[in-house]
């Protein structure tokens, strides 16, 4: 009886797997072809110094030249800088319009369209639009800051100040993405408990504390993921605006990567660049659903 | 678990067999081209066979846009007018983008052994695309006479040694534009430029402008520093007395004391001398500086003539490069290449088209719309190009000029070599590095990477 029992269970499971396996079928071949097959490819294409038509077996030598390289190290700090800065204050920025353009006020879907729109212009308009920007003197950042008798620097061909400046346009574009989903977030939260809050007299900085900010949690996780792998991708306002100038002041990994392969044709390195992007970026996502998700309360 | 694990390798498999097939036929509209050529071909063929003339064949053209101006435009209607002359043949151009957009869809489409027919990419590509074994050699196919018709110094950037790899196309050069409003309201005659590098510094001191609370609102001079800074090196250096690289693009010049003396100048004027802007400055908003009035001079590729032309509100002039020792300019722009790996009919096809492209009543066409320099003598004795020249007499100084100049910067490994030296110059201008430590650096760096091609 038992025997018999378990077969129908064995037999009704396999089944059920098979239907599983069959669904999931579509997405599988396109991550197989679109993720892994790459990467596993990219790996094994770092092992061989390949530029132009020679290629060779070089192990892990590779490896060595490219983490004992001044300009290899330069944009890794870059990039380390640009997440560090953008996305906390990006995310918090989201939220803070989230929270703003939620409560009551007058042309509210006015600003929240405001708010949104960098995301739908094409990469590469805004781009040009923030070269036009940050032109010296006679562009519009410039034009601003002289009605208050300031004289600003040369905003993309200074090396002190060119991260920054691209940071501001990361963070400009961003924020506005994000809070949508902050916004969506919000838009579920159970207005009950603000009601009992308010009946218990809590102030708005309170029930932001200690209802939204723990409630939005889960959300916060998502962009947090989206906002450190962004600042990881940054290559196209690169391309237009800074060729990672001056003197690789604001070149960051991807664009060094594209450049790499790309402009000197060094395969080889340009797999190395690449396997370590994989990895930094693997190590954040473990950190992420590792860590922090599970100090989350959902 | 098991089975799910196994399944995924067995895809694995089956895929990474797909991605190599698919790779190879994926990788161009060239296959697509020569599958519908094939496709149509007999169809075609009774209903030209019939007035006895060849088999029908189309060219995939591969080309960049790198100046102002509807490029695509005249491109396509140089394609419509060569299938004019030659019904049986048909040029697809196909737009690629970018300089390096279009060298990385043809080494893209090279590698995955499927070579476009015909393609225009910086003459400095040479040695990347020697190195990859991609090029047709273009010495047997055409007459000595062909190639003595161009200006030698466009002829040195498509030679490997005595070996004709490319033929010139759209090529450009540096040439000096200057206000000439600005150099009335400073009293300096509107007619000469500055001609030597003591005058060039003096005339920008005098050009450059002030407002009352010590900020400067006109710049005397602008010499761009991003993407092109060793093409603007290289003028002052050629200027100096000596070029930075050598005719086999195996050896650079970069610590001669020349190149020393023209990097330390290219600092001074903007860190010393206070004439030019501090800094990096941008190649693109260079020319929008000198058409919106900031700067009354700016050193600036002969390829944005026309812009220069259509945009200024001001009369302006267009000058020889000051001498130092003497007069000098860099080279630039695109040649033309054909592909090693295609059959040979569509080889005499491409060359035929090359033939065509290089008239000298389209090479004065070409330059007077574009503002590329026209390429050979001849252009420069047809009626067109003469009439325009006598009614825009800027466009005569680049060809003038091409007297003193030289072969551009080209190298094996060209692209590292370049950026290198790039980022080098870059460190210099910026004052974080002195002239000479940026110039020792290179050197050293380049022959790192040079040395092996050396024999």
């Amino acid at each position: 009886m038992t025997r018999h029992l378990l077969q129908v269970f064995r037999r009704y499971n396999w089944k059920d797997n098979i239907l599983a396996y069959a669904l999931l079928l579509p997405s599988l071949i396109f991550l197989v072809i679109f993720t892994f097959y790459p990467m596993i490819k990219v790996l094994d294409l770092s092992f061989y110094e390949s530029v132009m038509n020679e290629r060779r077996f070089a192990g892990l030598e590779l490896y060595g030249h490219v983490l004992r390289d001044e300009v290899f190290l330069k944009v890794l700090r870059n990039n380390m800088l640009l997440a560090l800065v953008t996305v906390p204050v990006s995310i918090l920025l989201a939220l803070y319009m989230a929270v703003w353009v939620n409560g009551k006020l007058r042309g509210r879907s006015l600003i929240r369209a405001a708010f949104f729109y960098p995301t739908l212009i094409p990469m590469i308009a805004i781009a040009n639009i923030w070269l036009f920007i940050y032109t010296p003197d006679y562009g519009l950042l410039d034009k601003f800051l002289g009605l208050f008798g300031i004289e600003g620097p040369n905003w993309l061909g200074d090396p002190a100040w060119v991260l920054v400046s691209m940071m501001g346009m990361l963070i400009w574009k961003e924020s506005g993405y994000f809070m949508i989903f902050f916004l969506a977030g919000l838009q579920v939260l159970p207005k009950e408990i603000y009601q009992a809050a308010e009946l218990d007299g809590a102030g708005p900085l309170r029930k932001f504390r200690t209802i939204t900010l723990p409630l939005v949690m889960p959300t916060t996780l998502f962009v947090l993921i989206i906002a450190t792998t962004n600042s990881f991708k940054l290559v196209d306002h690169l391309y237009i605006m800074t060729k990672g100038g001056p003197n690789n002041a604001s070149n960051l990994l991807l664009y060094h990567i594209y450049e790499t392969a790309f402009s000197f044709w060094d395969m080889g390195k340009a797999s190395v660049l690449t396997v370590i992007l994989l990895v930094i970026l693997l190590v954040i996502s473990v950190f992420y659903y590792g860590y922090l998700d599970k100090r989350i309360h959902y | 678990m098991k089975k799910f694990s196994l399944l995924i390798i067995a895809m694995m498999l089956v895929l990474s067999a797909c991605g190599k097939s698919g790779s190879n036929n994926g990788a161009g509209d060239n296959s697509v081209a020569s599958a519908a050529e094939q496709g149509s071909g007999g169809q075609e063929n009774n209903k030209t066979s019939g007035n006895g003339e060849e088999k029908p064949v189309e060219l995939s053209f591969y080309f960049p846009v790198a100046v102002g101006g509807p490029i695509t435009g005249f491109i396509d209607k140089l394609a419509a007018d060569f299938h004019q002359e030659n019904p049986a043949i048909t040029v697809k151009p196909i737009y690629a983008g970018s300089y390096q957009d279009t060298m990385t869809k043809v080494v893209t489409a090279v590698q995955g052994g499927n070579s476009p027919d015909l393609a225009v990419l910086l003459s400095t590509e040479l040695y990347s695309l020697l190195e990859m074994n991609a090029l047709e050699e273009l010495t047997p196919r055409f007459s000595q006479d062909y190639f003595g018709g161009f200006y030698e110094a466009f002829m040195s950037n498509t030679k490997s040694g005595d070996q004709v790899w490319s033929v010139p196309f759209q090529r450009s050069t540096i040439v000096m534009y200057y206000n000439k409003d600005m150099f009335k309201a400073a009293n300096l005659d509107p007619e000469k430029a500055p001609a030597n590098w003591s005058e060039l510094r003096d005339f920008a001191q005098k050009l450059t402008v002030k407002d009352s609370a010590g900020k400067v609102s006109q710049w005397g001079l602008e010499i761009p520093s991003t993407g092109y800074q060793y093409w603007m090196l290289q003028a002052l250096s050629l200027q100096t007395g000596t070029n930075i690289v050598s005719n086999d693009g195996t050896e650079v010049y970069f610590n001669k004391p020349e190149v020393k003396e023209a990097l330390q100048f290219y600092t001074d004027l903007g860190r010393k001398d206070k004439v030019m802007p501090e800094g990096v400055l941008e190649w693109a908003t260079v020319p929008s500086d000198f058409i919106s009035g900031k700067t009354a001079m700016m050193f600036h590729t002969t390829g944005n003539l026309s812009k220069v032309k259509s945009d200024a509100k001001f009369d302006f002039g267009v000058a020889y490069l000051p001498a130092n020792k003497n007069y000098g300019s860099p080279t630039g722009g695109g040649n033309l290449y054909v592909f090693k790996d295609i059959p040979e009919e569509r080889k005499a096809v491409a060359i035929k088209f090359i033939e065509f492209l290089t008239q000298p009543e389209r090479v004065a066409q070409w330059s007077i719309d574009t503002g590329y320099v026209g390429t050979t003598k001849a252009a420069y004795d047809t009626e067109l190009l003469k009439n325009y020249v006598a009614g825009f007499p800027q466009a005569a100084v680049a060809r003038d000029q091409m007297e003193y100049a030289s072969s551009e910067l080209s190298t094996y490994q060209n692209g590292q070599v370049t950026k290198l030296f790039n980022d080098n110059i870059q460190s210099a201008l910026l004052g974080e590095i002195t002239p000479e430590e940026a110039l020792e650096k290179s050197q050293q760096q380049a022959d790192d990477i040079l040395k092996k091609y050396r024999k």
